[in-house]
């Protein structure tokens, strides 16, 4: 058995292998460009993890909703509920925080900060919650209805920053800023990695215990990986099992978007998420849905995108590579999972009593 | 019949897959003319016996005669081209497509364009033919499984097969449509062909075949006249003389119990507003086995669902106890998760009632016990239920549901796709959870092992529930709708 075959046995290995060989990929592309590898190359790392500036500025608060919204995707996917509305409940979730940050601007910082963040999550948890209802009561399947809500919320949104929030001169399309004591902390001295970041490593490590230690994290599990079997053998109510998860996903969305906000921008405007929610849908995959992946995933990727602003601006290298990097990603943890799920079923069993 | 010419001659045959042993030395004799029964447990070699002569495996060692020329296929292309059809357990069919489109799927020519109303014509005729009637113009999806069956026996007379192959061909069926199709097998063999029937129903083969064969290991063990083989020294040789199904019944008791399951006036309905269980009113006492039989649909799914508590009734009253063990028929699809471990499909069993945290720990004790006591053969309750054979899985099932000392156990054809030696340990497990005190209700299609099991019989018929005799002519009326 070859280092790589091995490898690709385990979960892990073969997210790795798929991410490395997406790399070396595209480090092909590149070339073939014309484009000065080594220095691309370079600048990538300068721009993610080469710094302190890179590494707490650039990559992990890139990371910070990318970990968050990917835990959203992973509890949805893990419990069989395709919610690909991350974005949409992201969005909603910033502006319901925004909304509720500027109403209680001059409130002390403990009391206005959970509350923003609360709201954000009350608005993931609706915005998903539509899409819940609607696969529950009428059948409508999720992939579509969620897909749907995420060009509304990106409308709401818009509408929100032309109309009823925006700034009093009405020069810009987006509202006022929050007040400092609305903002969350920043955590590395120096640095702009917020409070957000360690919130996302603590949920994290929340679902982990969940899905791994406790009934409702077991009955996730079984309803996602067999349903009918966790409806007879198990006796669980599926369709509350799936309702439950898929508003726990809106409303863990809606915090990704609650502490962007809080975090980084400190205001609502269109392009307050460039597709985190989408991203966010490959962090999960790459991480095979479990929450400790995703934290790492959430780092390679928010490295990545860090890393192509720099090689865009050091090397001239378009950023558009990256993404070229996350897509190709996907495609080759989905062809491990194909290929492991055919050898399984070719596989010989334990007993010699199947016919042959 | 004896002195018939021989259709099919297989010498010798060894295949191997890996180390296995697939057939080791096995002969074969199908004369022209003549219904044989090939019989033996799973894995003794049957299948792969045939889809050597259909050319779908490659012979490690041995010959192959058809009408006394010896033949080597490369292919199956060969072998159809030879007159050998083979109807698989699991159909090949295109159930998008229609009857006609099925049928003329696999006809040579690549730039011959496909003609609907020759295509039509053509299994009309096939029909008026040999009886075997279908509407060219159905979707393959839209035909029930009896018709599925005829559509695949028809895609082999249309490539005009003299010799049909034939495996495990009543699995799907019903007891009537399971007689029409011997009784077709039968002519059909007389008029012009013969057949090889792939099956391990022993009371069939006999009823029906001329000739039998059993496998035992991969060799022919046993090889002779239907009528002068009986039951016993068939099983015997596709036991190896280990198991006796005619063992002595002593766990029954002759006094049940309290009843602990009672159901009054219970009617269950479904979305459509088709009634399923019409006023059904019974009640099964600690110490018995209740025996279910019923024809496919007559509302007997529903009543074991209600009987062990998965499906609330419309109308009427359900006393189930709280803790029912319940053996479905589909265990990949309804008792297991094929991808997770033992220890979690134990824990399954609890996961609609667990709070707070998981003891894994527990479970995996428990999980232990269950594989030790009920003799489920695995590499170690970390593995995945999937890895198991079908005979495991179900030890491992009604192992699972056994567990806790369970008020009642509610099974649904438990024994279904096992071969003899599995069903064996579990109707034994059965009557054993009887002489412990459990109320057992048992349904299976296979009338014979639903009478040896039962106390009392219970017949569905149209939703209805009606006590029949413990008998097997009385049952049958009762199945169809006729007054015992």
């Amino acid at each position: 058995m070859t280092f790589f075959t091995r490898a690709v046995r385990s979960q892990a290995g073969a997210s790795a292998a798929a991410a490395l060989l997406a790399i070396v990929a595209v480090t092909f592309v590149v070339m073939a460009a014309g484009y000065d590898v080594s220095r691309a190359a370079a600048a990538l790392w300068d721009g993610s993890f080469g710094s302190a500036y890179s590494f707490f500025s650039g990559t992990l608060q890139r990371a910070t909703p990318l970990i968050i919204v990917g835990l959203a995707v992973a509890v949805a996917f893990k419990a069989g509920v395709l919610n690909i509305g991350a974005e949409g409940q992201l969005l909603s979730g910033a502006a319901a925080t925004i909304t509720a940050g500027l109403a209680m601007s001059g409130w002390p910082a403990w009391l206005s900060i959970p509350l923003e963040l609360l709201a954000g999550m009350v608005a993931g948890a609706v915005w998903a919650g539509i899409a819940a209802v609607l696969k529950r009561r009428f059948g409508v399947l999720e992939v579509i209805s969620t897909l749907m809500l995420n060009f509304v919320a990106l409308f709401g949104v818009s509408y929100l920053v032309h109309g009823p929030l925006q700034e009093p001169t009405h020069t810009y399309p987006e509202t006022l800023r929050l007040a400092a004591s609305a903002r969350l902390p920043l955590v590395v001295p120096g640095q702009q990695l917020h409070l957000g970041f360690v919130l996302a490593i603590a949920l994290g490590v929340a679902a982990h215990w969940y899905i791994r230690s406790t009934a409702g994290g077991f009955r996730l599990r079984v309803a996602g990986e067999g349903p009918l079997a966790a409806a007879s053998a198990g006796r669980v109510k599926v369709d509350q099992v799936l309702f439950g998860a898929f508003l726990a996903s809106g409303a863990i969305a809606g915090l990704g978007g609650a502490v962007q906000v809080t975090g980084v921008t400190y205001k609502l405007y269109e392009l307050i998420s460039p597709g985190y929610g989408y991203t966010a849908i490959a962090v999960a995959l790459l991480a095979r849905l479990s929450p400790f992946g995703v934290i790492i995933a959430g780092v390679f990727f928010g490295g990545l995108e860090a890393g192509g602003a720099g090689m865009q601006r050091d090397a001239g290298v378009p950023a558009g590579f990256v993404y070229v990097i996350e897509a190709l990603v996907i495609l080759g943890v989905l062809a491990v999972d194909r290929a492991r799920t055919l050898a399984a079923e070719r596989a010989p069993r334990v007993m010699g009593e199947t016919e042959v | 019949m004896t002195g018939a010419a021989l259709a099919l001659s297989v010498r010798g045959l060894t295949k191997r897959f890996g180390t296995t042993v697939a057939l080791d030395n096995a002969n074969f004799d199908l004369r022209a003319g003549t219904v044989h029964a090939l019989l033996g447990e799973n894995g003794a070699g049957k299948t792969t016996m045939m889809r050597v002569a259909f050319g779908m495996l490659r012979p490690d060692a041995g010959s192959l005669e058809v009408n006394g020329t010896v033949r080597r296929w490369r292919s199956s292309a060969d072998a159809i081209a030879a007159g050998i059809g083979m109807v698989h357990q699991h159909f090949l069919l295109v159930p998008a497509m229609t009857v006609a489109e099925n049928v003329s799927l696999g006809d040579r020519g690549f730039f011959r364009g496909f003609d609907p109303r020759a295509a039509a014509d053509r299994v009309r005729r096939i029909g008026a033919a040999t009886g075997l009637v279908l509407d060219p113009a159905a979707r393959a999806a839209d035909l029930p499984v009896g018709a599925q069956q005829r559509l695949e026996i028809v895609k082999a007379l249309a490539r005009d097969a003299k010799i049909l192959i034939l495996d495990e061909p009543t699995a799907v069926l019903s007891p009537s449509e399971s007689g029409e199709l011997y009784a077709w097998l039968r002519s059909f063999a007389a008029r012009e062909g013969a057949v090889v029937l792939i099956t391990h129903k022993v009371r069939e083969a006999l009823a029906v075949a001329d000739e039998v064969t059993v496998l035992r290991r991969g060799r022919a063990v046993l090889s002779g006249s239907s009528k002068t083989l009986d039951e016993a020294a068939i099983i015997a040789a596709m036991l190896g003389g280990a198991i006796s199904t005619d063992k002595q019944d002593s766990t029954a008791k002759k006094v049940p119990g309290a009843p602990l399951i009672s159901l009054q006036h219970v009617s269950v309905t479904d979305e459509r507003g088709v009634r399923l269980l019409r006023d059904v009113s019974m009640e099964v006492r600690a110490g018995e086995i209740v025996g279910i039989a019923g024809v496919e649909g007559s509302g007997q799914r529903e009543l074991l669902r209600v009987l062990a508590g998965r499906l609330a009734p419309d109308a009427g009253e359900a006393r189930i106890p709280a803790r029912v063990g319940f053996v479905p028929e589909d265990r990949l699809r309804d008792a297991l998760i094929p991808t997770m471990s033992l220890v979690e499909n134990l824990a399954l069993k609890e996961a609609g009632s667990q709070h707070g945290t998981m003891r894994w720990e527990d479970y995996s004790t428990r999980a232990e016990t269950a594989v030790r006591e009920h003799d489920v053969r695995t590499s170690g309750v970390e593995s995945p239920a999937r890895a198991l054979s079908g005979g495991n899985q179900q030890k491992f099932v009604l192992g699972r549901e056994l567990e806790g000392s369970p008020a009642a156990l509610i099974a649904e054809n438990p024994t279904r796709g096992l071969d003899i030696r599995a069903a064996v340990h579990i109707l034994d497990e059965l009557r054993s959870a009887r002489a412990s005190g459990v109320a057992v209700v048992v349904y299976s299609s296979d009338l014979d092992e639903v009478l040896t099991l039962a106390d009392r019989m219970i017949v569905c018929f149209d939703g209805r529930a009606s006590a029949t005799p413990v008998d097997a002519a009385a049952v049958a009326r009762a199945m169809l709708g006729l007054a015992s």
